[in-house]
């Protein structure tokens, strides 16, 4: 009997490879760093290498009296500072039964909106540039520096505005900005048809959108995915219309959810599209509405020393990227015992374990800039 | 007489070339001149100041009017880096290495105030406060976050200085060879973690030593 053998080479052996992206990656804003291992062209596994970015906030807040709390609390995302630093007003407010004045409400909920706008555009730009359009990004700079000059003209900051207290705003608006602040949302909408129409119907863009990193509503629910990627996915849910904080209650008229049911890339930027849309109308509501209200007070008197009373509350606000919320903690101190934060991105971002395996490694890119996330609302 | 070869000691970084060693002086002028207007930045985006970083590179602010371009594809590439952001702990390893990647001569800008000492996470537990710990930094702009403006002016003043160093200096080892005029722009990070500054002696030990040790005793 003859033996014989016969060399096969590696096959029989697995030809895993691992594929290291990140920290520092140009197809990542920020540091998100992730391990992948791939089988030839084929993601098989994927795992999100978090941390990079911790700067210890959840600690700091506790080592911070709840002014200065504000500062730090609107820099985890940076790109959405005047909703976080809503979070925490509201949290203290309501532990301090403090009622807000009308006009404080109001100018918060179109800071709030106008803020989301600067929010998506970031994206509405950063996007394409990493799907290799190069021209959009520099469109949605013009469009945000508009919206910087009017927001900045009001707090003095281009991106950290640090102007909500507990109680109201830090003061009231200038003279004429109503109608200065009128224009540019005016001028931005003029211009909106690049995103509209360049992006949205450039062949490319929707080649390497549609159809890439189906996220289920099943994913959505398990790892609480929320804002513009979980209404993408057909949840859905929005705090602003299912839970109205601010005057939202007032604006559900012009409020418009904008939901897909495709779940992909495509759905994704499409909703954040829409929803930008949507936020310039409420702009210009909360605009109408503060023309008509009376003068009036834009905060509250503040004790030397302010302190919540013992108890705990939660305090959830529908931020541009997701549901950001903050569970506050207090022993009647001048300082919270605890404040939690549960931030949009870290657990929208934990969705690519399960969106990733299964898809090529040249559509990873295209998943990726769809999940809308800021590195510092990961890692806080 | 001994005529085996003496061990030539290099100078230790042999990072300068022959030209800027040897040339004269209106010749390092022109290279001095190309060298501060076409500064390849790679940008170490970080944090906040990376959206502020890429609205300077934006149409508005746009610092390739100075000749910094933004397009090198790594730090292999780039002559300049910019640390925008808060470095944390984690990170550092891969800022320094980073660093060490890109070709001398090389400078850096610490672009805000986290990437500065810091900033708002100067009591932090996971931050580095201040990116020159671990690498040399060349300018610091300061801010949270600086505005595209700030990061103009602070590429100016690069600019300046590049345009008046000489790379002799700038690489001499330290013990005054080709400077002699003090260490160079570059002290050793090392220098930043050392201990306290020993006070200087007591001008007269004999004023009092119960006076001297009194202040000690008495704190507690």
């Amino acid at each position: 009997m003859t033996e014989t053998t016969v060399g096969i080479g590696g096959a029989a052996e697995g030809t895993d490879m691992v594929l290291n992206i990140g920290p520092q990656h140009p197809s990542t804003h920020g540091v998100l760093r992730l391990r992948l291992i791939l089988d030839g062209e084929r993601i098989s596994h994927a795992e999100p290498v978090i941390g990079y970015m911790h700067r210890g906030a959840e600690k700091l807040f506790e080592a911070r009296d709840y002014r200065q709390i504000i500062m730090l609390a609107n820099r985890h995302d940076w790109l959405s500072a005047f909703s976080n630093e809503l979070g925490v007003v509201i949290a203290v407010e309501r532990m301090l039964g403090m009622e807000v004045p009308e006009r404080a409400v109001w100018t918060r909920t179109l800071l709030a909106e106008l803020n989301r706008v600067l929010n998506h555009l970031m994206f509405l730009g950063s996007y394409p540039l990493e799907l290799g359009g190069i021209t959009p990004v520099f469109y949605a700079f013009r469009e945000r520096e508009e919206l910087q000059n009017i927001l900045e003209e009001v707090s003095g900051g281009r991106m950290h505005y640090m102007f909500n207290r507990v109680g109201g705003l830090k003061e009231d608006l200038p003279n004429g900005w109503l109608g200065r602040a009128r224009e540019a949302v005016a001028d931005v909408r003029s211009r909106m048809d690049v995103f509209d129409r360049l992006v949205l119907g450039n062949e490319i863009f929707r080649g390497r959108t549609r159809g890439v990193g189906v996220l289920t509503p099943q994913t959505v629910h398990a790892y609480g995915v929320s804002g513009p990627i979980a209404r993408a996915s057909g949840v859905d849910f929005d705090l602003r219309r299912d839970e109205p904080y601010l005057a939202y209650g007032e604006l559900q008229d012009t409020l418009n959810v904008a939901t897909r049911t495709e779940g992909d890339c495509l759905a994704r930027f499409e909703c954040l599209l829409e929803q930008t849309h949507n936020s310039l109308d409420l702009a210009d509501a909360c605009l109408d509405r503060i023309a008509e209200l009376p003068p009036g007070p834009i905060n509250q008197r503040l004790p030397k020393v302010l302190k919540a009373p013992e108890g705990h509350t939660y305090a959830w606000t529908e931020n541009p990227l997701g549901i950001n919320g903050y569970y506050l903690v207090s022993k009647g101190d001048k300082t919270p015992y605890r404040l939690k934060l549960r931030s949009a991105s870290y657990n929208n971002i934990q969705a690519l374990t399960e969106l990733l395996p299964g898809t090529l490694v040249a559509d990873m890119v295209a998943i990726l800039g769809s999940m809308f996330f800021v590195v510092g609302d990961i890692d806080k | 007489m001994d005529v085996t070869p003496q061990p030539q000691l290099l100078p230790e970084p042999r990072r300068l070339g022959t030209l800027a060693r040897l040339a004269p002086e209106p010749m390092k002028v022109v290279l001095n001149w190309g060298r501060r207007y076409s500064l390849w930045v790679f940008n170490f985006g970080l944090a906040c100041c990376a959206i502020e970083f890429i609205a300077a590179s934006m149409a508005r602010h746009d610092f390739i009017r100075l000749g910094v371009i933004p397009f090198a594809p790594g730090p292999r590439q780039a002559d300049l880096m910019i640390v925008s952001g808060t470095v944390t702990d984690k990170m550092a390893p891969a800022v320094k290495r980073l660093y060490e990647q890109m070709p001398e001569p090389k400078y850096v800008i610490s672009f805000g105030a986290c990437s500065n000492c810091g900033g708002p996470y100067w009591d932090s537990y996971s931050v580095t406060k201040g990116v020159d710990q671990i690498i040399p930094v060349d300018v610091y702009v300061p801010g949270c976050p600086p505005r595209p403006e700030a990061l103009l002016q602070g590429i100016l003043k690069l600019q300046e200085k590049i345009a008046r160093e000489s790379l002799g200096e700038r690489y001499a080892d330290g013990s005054g060879a080709a400077g002699g005029n003090g260490a160079g722009p570059h002290p050793s990070p090392a220098a930043l973690t050392s201990a306290l500054v020993t006070p200087p002696p007591a001008p007269a030990a004999d004023a009092g030593p119960a006076d001297a040790s009194a202040p000690g005793e008495g704190g507690r």
